[in-house]
């Protein structure tokens, strides 16, 4: 089983994020960079099906170089090989214009399954795995919490309102994964160690034949006009009752009066 | 502009789903905006009455694609349809609904139709010939105003509660066009679906949620909520550690890494306001926390916050309840 894994560096969204003044973006100054969260669970599944299975786990990243640092703790959890691809014509590309990068990657490699995470929790877009299969003409399961390989055959289970789908899906195949598949292993030091010393490949858009027009930003359907902080609530009222009764009586009366949802 | 506005619909034994007359509820406004037609777009098996029931929703037209491939969700299926139906009649913008199917058909029909896409969307609006969307970012701590560029179409994944449904007109009609399609059985196979057994309301539809936290300290203690729902017609939501102790099924869990949610009140009992939990619950109108800790962050959300102890405040809130409702 040869598994590409497609992970994204996102700010750490436990420090807060803010928005420059001009509304242009959110102020980089002092941001933690980390690797996704779902493409942790992405890369612990893709080892885990290496270890039962054989084979290699490929991480591929799209990114300004610092991106590159998202490729190292992938490498640090036990990943083969990392390839890297930037190109200052993709700041500003949309989710389509990544998709069609990542594409091209993991089709100039070996794959029999292709891993992303649920969403980056930076934009939030659950565009990229779908789109990806799309452009690889692959089968695709989004948001799977189970995973098992069989002869040419994934069976995946997701969630979907009031239940869980099971699904057969040939291979080769994109998953998008939930947080619920697994539990993502810690680095080791030794791992760390050897993740220092191992090459990232890094590809041009030029190496891998992609016009700069076609995926970059001057090709995007959609583009950011500006970031806004979320609106403030207005502040409510916190009240300290004097027993059990009053309290509850007071919760009722609101849903009553001020919600009116009784 | 005059571009037509589509309503993908989403529909649950044979009835459309609540989202379905929100997208056309707020589809009928972006149509009188732009002068096109608002068209609702049902793909399913077995669903003619249904389609013609969407006039009375504010449709004025109705695509109605008739499929046994179609009577399942399949992505080959879903996509190949849409993907071929829009790219056949060009509207400027197809709403669908943030639903697991919408969010696993609509990149991919976007990714064939070299089309613009905003998931998450909360608000959708056409400013000076421009159309805008809004969505959260970054764990809700930053909203994102996104312009589509170019023409049409556009795709706008949008998330339930947001928009008001449309009020039924009854007697209202909308042409209804079946349309013939070609569909090949999908190479994915659908082994079965299990249903979690949740009684009442699903949570993104739900209009009062009670959801617990840690504060709640077991499994066993989850039905002083179930009892306090059952009395308020509520669903039961939680906050991730009562997921990850298994307390509750994985479905409960609202925020970052679980759902986003906006009923009209969200009752947090327990939960301290953490905001990978706020990411999923701040939009609710009305926040009601009840936690022993008065600096609670949740408190800092809360439309009305009580401090004390829920295991004394929760049952005699189910009994005042039950008390309220008997007087009405
Ligand atoms: C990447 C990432 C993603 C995450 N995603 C999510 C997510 O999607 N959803 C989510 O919820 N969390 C998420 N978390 C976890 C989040 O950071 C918090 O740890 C979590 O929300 C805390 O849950 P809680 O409020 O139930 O528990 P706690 O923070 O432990 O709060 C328990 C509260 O109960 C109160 N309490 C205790 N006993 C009583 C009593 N008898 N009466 C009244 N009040 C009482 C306490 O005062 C306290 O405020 C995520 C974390 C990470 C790192
Ligand atoms: N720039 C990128 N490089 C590599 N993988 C990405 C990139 N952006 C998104 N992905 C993958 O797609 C998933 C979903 O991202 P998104 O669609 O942006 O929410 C992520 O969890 C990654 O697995």
């Amino acid at each position: 089983m040869d598994v590409v894994v497609c992970v994204k560096q996102v700010p750490d969204t436990e420090q807060p994020i803010r928005v420059r003044a001009d509304g242009s973006g959110i102020d980089e100054q002092g941001l933690n960079w980390i690797l996704n969260y779902y493409d942790e669970h992405a890369v612990e599944e893709a080892l885990r099906v290496r270890e039962r299975h054989g084979g290699t786990v490929t991480v591929v990243c799209v990114g300004p170089p610092r991106a590159t640092e998202a490729l190292r703790t992938a490498l640090a959890m036990g990943a083969d090989e990392a390839v890297h691809v930037w190109d200052p014509a993709l700041e500003g590309a949309d989710h389509l214009g990544v998709s069609r990068v990542l594409a091209e990657v993991v089709r100039r490699m070996p794959h029999d399954l292709v891993l992303c995470g649920r969403l980056a929790t930076d934009d939030n877009a659950s565009v990229v795995g779908a789109a990806l299969a799309e452009y690889l003409g692959l089968a695709q399961a989004t948001a799977i919490a189970k995973l098992e390989i069989g002869d040419g055959v994934a069976t995946v289970e997701r969630e979907v309102e009031g239940g869980v789908e099971v699904l057969r899906v040939p291979l080769p195949a994109v998953f998008t994964v939930e947080r619920t598949i697994n539990e993502p292993r810690y680095p080791t030091l030794p791992g760390i160690m050897k993740a220092k010393r191992k090459e990232i490949r890094t590809l041009s858009l030029q190496d891998l034949g992609l016009d700069p027009a076609q995926v970059g930003a001057a090709a995007a359907r959609v583009r950011y006009a500006r970031f806004d902080p979320p609106p403030r609530r207005e502040a409510g009222r916190v009240v300290t009752p004097e027993s059990p009764e009053e309290g509850a009586r007071l919760i009722a009366q609101f849903l009553q009066d001020t919600a009116k949802v009784l | 502009m005059g571009y037509d506005v589509w309503v993908v619909a989403d529909h649950a034994a044979d009835s459309p789903r609540r989202i379905t007359l929100e997208l056309l509820g707020k589809g009928r406004e972006l149509a009188d905006t732009t002068g096109g037609l608002l068209v609702a777009v049902v793909l399913g098996h077995g669903l003619a009455e249904l389609a013609e029931r969407l006039g009375e929703y504010g449709a004025d037209r109705v695509l109605h694609v008739e499929h046994p491939h179609l009577a399942t969700y399949s992505t080959e299926a879903y996509t190949q349809v849409l993907a071929d139906l829009v790219q056949g009649r060009s509207p400027g913008l197809v709403l669908l609904p943030s639903t697991a199917w919408g969010r696993d058909c609509a990149p991919r029909v976007a990714a064939r139709l070299g089309a613009g896409i905003a998931t998450d969307v909360e608000d959708l609006w056409v400013e000076e010939g421009r159309l805008l969307a809004r969505r959260p970012m970054y764990t809700r701590k930053v909203m994102g105003t996104v312009e589509y560029v170019g023409g049409g179409p556009h795709l706008a994944v949008v998330l339930p509660k947001v928009f008001s449904p449309a009020g039924r007109q009854q007697g209202r009609t909308a042409e209804v066009e079946r349309v013939a399609v070609e569909v090949a059985p999908p190479k994915v196979e659908l082994v079965e679906t299990r249903s979690l057994q949740r009684e009442r309301v699903s949570l993104t539809e739900a209009e009062i949620i009670v959801s617990g936290g840690r504060g709640l300290r077991g499994p066993e203690n989850f039905a002083l909520l179930d009892q306090l729902a059952a009395e308020l017609g509520a669903a039961v939501g939680s906050s991730r550690p009562p997921v990850d102790s298994g307390w509750v099924p994985h479905d409960y869990e609202i925020g970052q890494t679980g759902k986003t949610v906006s009923p009209t009140v969200y009752i947090a009992v327990g939960i301290s306001g953490a905001p990978q939990h706020l990411a999923g619950m701040s939009g609710s109108k009305y926040i009601v926390a009840i936690n022993k800790d008065p600096n609670a962050p949740i408190f800092q959300v809360a439309t009305l916050g009580v401090v004390g102890d829920l295991f004394q405040i929760v049952p005699k809130l189910t009994e005042e309840v039950r008390r309220l409702k008997a007087q009405a």
